[in-house]
């Protein structure tokens, strides 16, 4: 099962070892292993049903895998707990479908994301300090939702929402940030923009995107991780993987 | 902290509601009790219990929309909390009978004496005190609603299926209630009181400080919902309702989030049926059949759920209607009532109140658009205007 050098795992941010889970006998992750380091910025590609989604499933305790070791940052076991303790861990996840709070403004959105506490007695009585109201103001321009923040994020664009996502996720403060396909659906100037911010982003934190485009993937200029039925299939730059035969066999080529 | 909580509650709509509600407070019981009978203003005591009655029936819509309208927990099931209100005042209220019942036993109610009870069951004591009896009407059914919401929310029971154990919850009090050995009086309930706090049940002033109190109960608990959904938690609520998996995500605990919803909306179901019990004279296991609860649903849709306002104007409406609807023609009220709920289902969506809101928005953002289209035709006009 130890397919990592287990010294990676005490520096790692996040740590996959062996992890394996099936739906109905159909084996979604076969053996997944992979170590992100603090501070990276990691791509993974893979065809559908390569076991991209499950995996974010499972490192955000959606789903419990039947093996396998999944740690954060060395000494936290992920398996053992649920989606909001791993949330205020500081593990953020954005969707592949953008999922804003609709019937909120923008601004709204942003307060809820903020980390602050959560207890049900504590958002009763809260109220906007002007250290949060500075923060939102913050994420609101990095977002470039400024102008928009009294608007319903039912009425954003679809690119707009994956932004205040995004923007949500940035409030969350998390140390690792999961982001499922960003761009789908994007224009090619929001595409380009997309990948800026989250350059920008990954200066302070940890992110993996899980994305199709090979453009984008290209313009991130980042580690590469490509998954074929639940394990990994090649691991390096974007050159390297885009010429390993076997990912141009189960990916690329077809 | 609390004042904050308070002037974030008080809405403009939130305001005038209460001010209405208060007024009338104060206004029936004196148009009822110091006017003549033949006087034009005077308002009739079968009147004053009716609405009352009505009241009751908004506080228990209110407590729904809190639920169903800001959290989107379709519970068919509130009338059990309403009935556990209105056992946990009837049992008070049987209490207070004393010896001038038919078997004029000092200790034990007529049915019990009839099925040949020598004492008191454990969970009757305490309820010949009035503060007891106003406590357990609010915490039975918050027990109830914590215990089962605990179990239905942490196992993620969702839409249908939550709505049909809420059924099913009601229909096993249904049940229970129903057998004589549960000690709550069996298919006949609790009935027969006579007086209230020492004061005569059936009497005009009774029956008119009894409005009076429902109508305040009523103001107050609109007041507490509004603080409610408009603080940063109310947020959370409709997030919930919206997109369940973000809150999570977001690290929220939503189990936690609903629960504290489903057991104060429970607690203001059991005022209200607190207060409904001495206004209607009785409380059998028949306030626990689910078509009651269902009812509940229909008044809340028709005024206007997630509105907080709606609900009491559905409720008041649907039910004054029934009133006059039942008298003219009895066979047909449940078929205007489900005609009701398919009419306003498709043409009302938003229910009364919702439409009306969305009206005026609409216009107010016509009036503006139109106010910015004029100025700047003005400015376009100026120039020459200079020339």
């Amino acid at each position: 099962m130890n397919t990592l050098a287990s010294n990676a795992k005490p520096t790692s941010i996040l740590y996959l070892d062996g992890v394996s889970v099936s739906f109905d006998g159909f084996k979604a992750l076969n053996s997944l292993s992979f170590v992100i380091e603090p501070g990276e910025l990691r791509a993974i590609i893979g065809p559908n049903g390569a076991g991209k989604t499950t995996m974010m499933d499972i490192i955000t305790g959606k789903t419990r895998p039947d093996a396998g070791e999944v740690f954060f940052k060395g000494t936290v076991d992920l398996t053992q707990k649920d989606e909001a303790e791993i949330a205020q861990l500081g593990i953020g996840r954005k969707f592949q479908k953008p999922t804003v709070f609709e019937s909120h403004t923008v601004w709204d959105n942003l307060e809820l994301a903020l980390n602050r506490n959560r207890g049900v007695f504590s958002t009763l009585f809260y109220r906007l300090t002007a250290e949060d109201k500075a923060r939102i103001e913050e994420i609101l321009s990095t977002v470039r939702l400024t102008n928009r923040k009294d608007d319903l994020a039912a009425n954003l664009s679809h690119g707009q929402k994956q932004w205040l996502e995004i923007g949500m996720l940035l409030a969350q403060e998390p140390e690792l940030l999961l982001v499922d396909e960003p761009v789908a659906g994007m224009t090619d100037a929001e595409t380009a923009e997309t990948a800026i911010l989250l350059k920008e982003i990954a200066k302070t934190r940890s992110v993996v995107v899980v994305e199709h485009d090979m453009g984008f993937i290209r313009d991130l200029g980042v580690k590469v991780t490509c998954l074929a039925e639940g394990s990994v299939l090649a691991e390096g730059s974007i050159d390297f993987v885009s010429a390993d035969q076997k990912v141009i066999e189960n990916y690329l080529g077809r | 902290m609390i004042t904050s909580f308070l002037a974030k509650a008080l809405g403009r709509n939130i305001v005038v509601t209460v001010a209405i509600l208060l007024t009338l407070a104060a206004l029936v019981p004196a148009l009822n009790l110091l006017t003549a009978p033949d006087h034009p203003l005077h308002v009739p005591t079968y009147i004053v219990s009716l609405f009352g009655k009505y009241l009751t029936y908004a506080l228990l819509a209110l407590a729904l929309d809190l639920v169903w309208g800001f959290c989107g927990i379709l519970s068919l099931g509130h009338a059990a909390f309403f009935a556990l209100g209105g056992y946990a005042m009837g049992m008070y209220l049987m209490r207070q009978i004393g010896a001038r019942g038919s078997y004029g036993n000092p200790l034990l109610p007529d049915f019990m004496v009839f099925l040949n009870w020598k004492e008191l069951p454990w969970f009757w004591h305490g309820f010949d005190m009035f503060w007891f009896a106003a406590l357990m009407a609010v915490l039975a059914p918050g027990l109830l609603a914590f215990v089962f919401g605990w179990f239905a929310f942490r196992s993620r029971v969702n839409g249908v299926y939550l709505s049909i154990i809420t059924q099913a919850m009601t229909f096993a009090l249904l049940l229970a209630f129903f057998r004589n050995d549960m000690g709550f009086g069996g298919n006949n309930g609790l009935t027969d009181f006579k007086d209230i706090l020492g004061f005569n049940i059936q009497s005009q002033g009774t029956r008119s400080a009894l409005f009076a109190a429902s109508a305040v109960a009523l103001a107050l608990s609109l007041v507490i919902t509004s603080g409610i959904v408009r603080s940063k938690y109310g947020k959370i609520l409709v997030g919930v309702r919206d997109a369940e998996s973000r809150t999570r995500f977001l690290g929220y605990r939503v189990e936690h989030v609903k629960l504290f919803a489903f057991v104060v909306s429970a607690m203001m179901a059991g005022v209200a049926g607190a207060l409904y019990v001495p206004q209607v004279g009785i409380i059998n296991p028949g306030e626990f059949d689910p078509a009651n609860s269902i009812e509940v649903v229909i008044w809340t849709a028709v005024g206007g759920r997630g509105t907080l306002i709606g609900p009491i104007v559905g409720a008041i409406l649907v039910n004054g209607g029934k009133s006059v609807f039942t008298a003219a023609f009895p066979e047909f009220w449940l078929f205007a009532l489900g005609g009701l709920f398919i009419l306003v289902t498709l043409f009302l969506p938003k229910g009364i109140v919702g439409t009306v809101r969305q009206f005026v928005e609409r216009r107010r953002e016509y009036h503006k658009a139109k106010a910015a289209e004029e100025a700047r035709a003005f400015a376009a006009a100026e120039p020459q205007a200079a020339e």
